[in-house]
């Protein structure tokens, strides 16, 4: 098997506002997206041959990459929408690469936005949330996706004496970055304190435990290492990739505190010739503190139980020896749904491009990016970096 | 009129197990080649692939794996009951399933815990598998 370490950059990447952006549709956002990701890339619309888009839950549209082709006026040779949920956007990544190394097309721009926060009535955001999990056998018993992820914290508090205020420090983490960050949505400061004293949401779970509820979109492009000299950006290689896929339904899982990232950091190390100790710093899917504490363990940061102990130790934070979610995160930055993950990549580049302002971590060369989608259920880990070597 | 919970609506695939239920039996899935006991209902074996596969009653004995107490449920007719427990238990004969734990004090929940089936009848008579402690 061919590896794509090496063979493909990421060349451009973009953000539109996030938060609450009401005077936007999904649609317009995942547009603007596009058109400043071609921006920053200094590209047009008329370089771009592959197209990969993620469905909107706001305005949903049934082939919604050709119809985003067709808004765009661009006549891609590869066009297609993905959904595996926040593991979406780093999937497509590695489906991008994978066409550009195979030549089916040389320049993808992926593309991702929804508008959860302004975009949906009360009734369907409500339908929508209840309906979470298995239809017949965990739907009827009264989840919510905070409850699915509290099931995942209290396994992790049982067996390895993990603490509320363990995770309620990846919180705080977060939103310190976020107060460097201009575009994020929550950036006032908070303690351990406001955490747990926070509103109950499912136990073990407290309200700032929970990630936001926002509006946004955000693209990357990408293209071969060849080609990817010649554009106005530093280029930022990928490195390693690789996904693990164990269950969809929790109440099905293998393992409530091993998680299906075991498999794709394995693979993306491998690929990339790196291990954990060659991060400079790490963007870890953050839905739930809980989730980013499993997260920790299973991409080989700490040993399995020993998150706690590690983000007790300040190594999240920016500063220490791993900061993470440098943007601030689904956390405290914005969470649109599936294209929250897409932020954690564009920051990533942004800060190996040092571009990250006052956030910016210090000569950093090398990044971890994990998504995970369902209830830890998809996972994809990206490597990228500076150099090839 | 009243909040509803989501009831489940029976499959191909599910009836006899929903149909058991009414009967306040838990039925699990075994496989007749490998004897390997599955949950939830499926066409063929997770283990084997044979598609041989029958139905058994479950002792309806199980433990708590991991639970939450549910504070904020989406639903009318769930914040009625709120604070209330939600848990997957693993079965004596092996799978785990989802369910809520009934009749349980909140301070003594805990992972471990021995728990057996009770049928609940939620709305219009059907009934649904959910557990208390021993
Ligand atoms: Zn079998």
């Amino acid at each position: 098997m061919e590896s794509l370490r090496g063979k493909v950059a990421i060349i451009g990447v973009a953000d539109t506002e996030v938060g609450i952006v009401p005077h936007m549709s999904a649609t317009q956002l995942t547009i603007d997206a596009a058109l400043k990701a071609l921006d920053d890339a200094g590209l047009t619309k008329n370089d771009i041959d592959g197209l990969i888009t993620c469905n909107s839950f706001a305005e949903p549209i049934l082939y919604h990459a050709e119809a985003m082709a067709e808004y765009l006026q661009i006549k891609p040779k590869l066009c297609y929408s993905v959904l595996t949920g926040g593991g979406t956007t780093f999937s497509l990544v590695e489906h991008a690469a994978a066409a550009i190394v195979a030549g089916l097309c040389h320049t993808v721009l992926i593309v991702t936005a929804d508008s959860l926060r302004s975009g949906l009535t009360k009734e369907k955001a409500m339908t929508s949330q209840a309906s979470t999990g298995h239809p017949q056998f965990e739907s009827i018993y009264g989840p919510t996706v905070p409850a699915l992820y509290a099931l995942i914290a209290r396994a992790h508090m049982e067996k390895y004496g993990t603490t509320s205020e363990q995770f309620a420090k990846i919180a705080v983490a977060c939103r310190k970055h976020a107060s460097l960050n201009p575009a994020a949505q929550m950036r006032e400061l908070i303690s351990v304190e406001d955490v747990i004293n926070s509103r109950m949401i499912a136990d073990p779970l407290h309200l700032l435990d929970c990630s936001l509820i926002s509006d946004g979109g955000a693209a990357v492009i990408v293209t071969s290492a060849e080609r990817a000299k010649a554009f106005k950006q530093d280029p930022i290689y990928l490195l390693g990739v690789g996904e693990g896929h164990h269950h969809e339904h929790i109440s099905q899982a293998l393992d409530f505190t091993t998680s299906g990232a075991t498999d794709s950091s394995k693979l993306a190390y491998e690929m990339a010739g790196l291990g954990p100790k060659d991060m400079d710093f790490a963007q870890i899917y953050d839905c739930f503190t809980p989730t980013v504490l499993v997260e920790l363990e299973d991409l080989g940061f700490c040993e399995k139980g020993e998150g706690g102990a590690f983000v007790d130790s300040g190594a999240i934070e920016l500063g220490g020896a791993l900061p993470i979610n440098t943007h601030g995160g689904l956390l405290s930055h914005c969470h649109p749904g599936h294209p929250g993950s897409m932020f954690a990549l564009t920051e990533a580049v942004k800060q190996l491009r040092d571009q990250a302002g006052e956030r910016q971590v210090k000569n950093a060369q090398t990044a971890l990016v994990h998504g995970q989608g369902g209830i830890m259920s998809s996972h994809t880990t990206l490597i990228i970096g500076r150099e090839v070597s | 009129m009243e909040a509803l919970k989501i009831l489940p609506t029976p499959t191909i695939e599910t009836q006899i197990f929903w149909d058991a239920c009414q009967q306040e039996k838990l039925l699990v899935q075994q496989c007749k080649e490998c004897e390997h006991v599955q949950f939830y209902p499926r066409l063929m074996c997770t283990n084997c692939s044979s598609r041989e596969v029958g139905w058994i009653e479950s002792s309806g004995f199980a433990k708590v794996v991991t639970y939450t107490i549910v504070h904020r449920p989406i639903l009318p007719a769930y914040q009625k009951e709120a604070p209330y427990i939600l848990a997957v238990v693993q079965l004596e004969e092996g799978p785990t399933m989802m369910t809520n734990i009934v009749n349980c004090n909140h301070d003594s929940i805990k992972c471990g815990l021995q728990v057996k089936v009770l049928f609940q009848d939620w709305e219009k008579g059907f009934l649904v598998p959910v557990f208390e402690p021993i």
